[in-house]
């Protein structure tokens, strides 16, 4: 009995400070968002019923499911022809494939959007490469706008699709293809009809990371978006810092956390957690 | 023993978005060349002005102490709270460990902006009582990077726990080792690995953060991503093309090193 109590007293000490930090600066400012909501500027539900009048937000709403949706479709499709040579390539092949996918993983953001407008804007590498040999004549719109953002968020999106994805394919046995093979499929078929039906749990945990990351992206849209093609998250920190409204800004951010909270209790009941890493 | 590899098509649609990842870090650096003023390609000759303008102007050096110390502070101060949690969760298996766990991991799957309203909150309510930690201080900062920070460096702490052998912690239990006896000479060597590479984490995590950063922070904390956010947003500044290039041959050779480490150690 002695023993049984102070392994709790022990469990407690130690776990008490986190648990206790992460209260006090996440927890109760958190609840004190959701206040917020329901206070500012007038008591009551009023801002919530902005959300669902306003014509801005609800643009804003639906333009951010539009660009997730796009992204997911694009970065998944991308993510798993870079993780399959990952996985199942050559070494030589591995290893070039490991870079390309780590090197953006490990860069940040900035940069990363910072490249992109380098690359897409006016002035922009492939628009003076494409006036330099004559193609057009006039700068291609690249940028600030929404092809500029769906290219930023696939780009930064990919290196995170390929996790749950590379583990669904390191899982899978090789014995299946071969056989597959051997009982005379071709390479497409046995790729279209196995390999990708055995990968589900990874396209599925993969495809639920990028929406999700998706909808709350900031800086990548603030940035490649120029202002013209606002998100979800952007539209919050312009409804704090630029016409203060906190309230709703509060009151989209609990609908954010709600729905992307109701996405991932979806998703864990189709995907066991541990599938996903 | 045959292996199924990749057929030619797929490593031609492999090779395409190997170049689309590779795209953007590559072209920073023919820009960050340019002797024009503003964003552009250069034209014939190539010039490092804007690498001389990163050391000659003091805003990037001051940007730059600021967040090692904050990314060192708050680095330590997730690592130490992250090991403590890992430890109390592994050695005694609490009841509510899963709920426990999904709690402390809740800044990691929130949404990144709303975490930052939250903190926003939080530190403007702090601010009413305390002048030097609270909103737009580089303590309010370092604090709110270790919420951000914390959930990584407690995943990679359970991950390195995981993979212990119960059994020493065990033998040292029956041997009469103290609890604190345990977690210092027994655990901690043998995760020092973990400890080592999520102060890391925390460390880079808190170096390049921006989104919440950008919520707490206007004239006084700024840190060097808060400096290139306001070097992008205004008017493009070739110095960022620089300091990007700087940042990704730093990534690249840390990467390389790790892969070497790696490889020497024989697997992870």
């Amino acid at each position: 009995m002695r023993f049984y109590l102070s392994d709790r007293m022990g469990a407690a000490l130690l776990m008490a400070p986190l648990l206790l930090f992460l209260v006090l600066a996440y927890a109760w400012p958190f609840l004190g968002v959701v206040k917020w909501s329901f206070t500012l500027p007038t008591p009551g539900l009023g801002q919530y019923e902005a959300l669902l009048t306003d014509d801005l937000v609800q643009s804003v709403f639906i333009r951010t499911l539009r660009i997730a949706a796009v992204v997911t479709v694009v970065s998944v499709a991308a993510a798993y022809a870079i993780t399959v040579v990952w996985v199942r390539g050559t070494p030589a092949q591995r290893l070039i494939a490991e870079f390309c996918i780590l090197v953006p993983f490990w860069i940040s953001v900035l940069t990363r959007a910072f490249g992109w407008v380098a690359l897409l804007s006016n002035r922009g590498l492939i628009n003076t490469w494409l006036q330099a040999i004559g193609f057009i004549s006039e700068p291609l719109a690249l940028v600030r706008n929404e092809f500029g953002v769906i290219v930023g968020m696939t780009h930064f999106l990919i290196p995170f699709a390929v996790f749950p994805l590379a583990s669904a394919m390191r899982s899978l046995d090789d014995r299946v293809l071969l056989a597959a093979r051997g009982l005379g499929s071709s390479r497409m078929r046995t790729f279209w009809t196995v390999f990708v039906p055995m990968t589900r749990s990874g396209i599925i945990g993969a495809a639920m990371i990028v929406f999700v990351f998706s909808l709350g992206f900031f800086v990548t849209p603030a940035i490649l978006g120029g202002g013209r093609s606002v998100m979800i998250a952007e539209l919050i920190y312009l409804r704090i810092f630029q016409s203060p409204d906190w309230g709703l800004g509060a009151a989209i951010s609990v609908v954010l956390v709600l729905f992307v909270g109701a996405l991932m209790a979806l998703l864990f009941r189709y995907v066991r957690p541990k599938q996903l890493i | 023993m045959p292996t199924y590899r990749p057929g030619p098509v797929s490593l031609i649609i492999a090779a395409f978005v190997a170049l689309f990842l590779l795209m953007p870090l590559l072209a920073v650096i023919p820009v960050s060349l340019t002797p024009s003023r503003m964003l552009a390609m250069p034209s014939g000759e190539l010039s490092l002005r804007h690498y001389r303008a990163l050391v000659e102007d003091p805003r990037w050096l001051q940007s730059i102490l600021l967040s090692i110390r904050i990314g060192v502070v708050s680095s330590a101060f997730s690592t130490v709270l992250a090991l403590c949690f890992s430890l109390g969760v592994w050695m005694f298996q609490p009841r509510f460990t899963a709920a426990l766990v999904g709690f402390v991991l809740l800044p990691m799957v929130v949404p990144p902006v709303v975490s930052a309203i939250t903190l926003y909150f939080l530190l403007t309510s702090i601010s009413g009582f305390s002048a030097f930690f609270g909103y737009d201080t580089w303590l309010g900062v370092a604090m709110a990077h270790s919420v951000m920070t914390v959930p990584f460096a407690t995943v990679l702490m359970l991950v390195s726990l995981s993979q212990l052998d119960r059994r020493i912690d065990l033998a040292a239990r029956g041997l009469g080792a103290t609890v604190w006896e345990r977690a210092t000479r027994i655990i901690m060597p043998n995760i020092k690995f973990g400890i080592i590479t999520a102060a890391l984490l925390s460390f880079v995590l808190s170096w390049e953060e921006i989104g919440v950063t950008l919520f707490i922070t206007s004239v006084n904390a700024i840190t060097l991503p808060r400096l290139m956010w306001m070097g992008l947003r205004d008017n493009i500044d070739p110095a960022i093309a620089a300091l990007s290039v700087i940042l990704i041959i730093i990534t690249v050779l840390v990467l390389a090193v790790r892969s070497f480490v790696a490889r020497q150690r024989g697997g992870y």
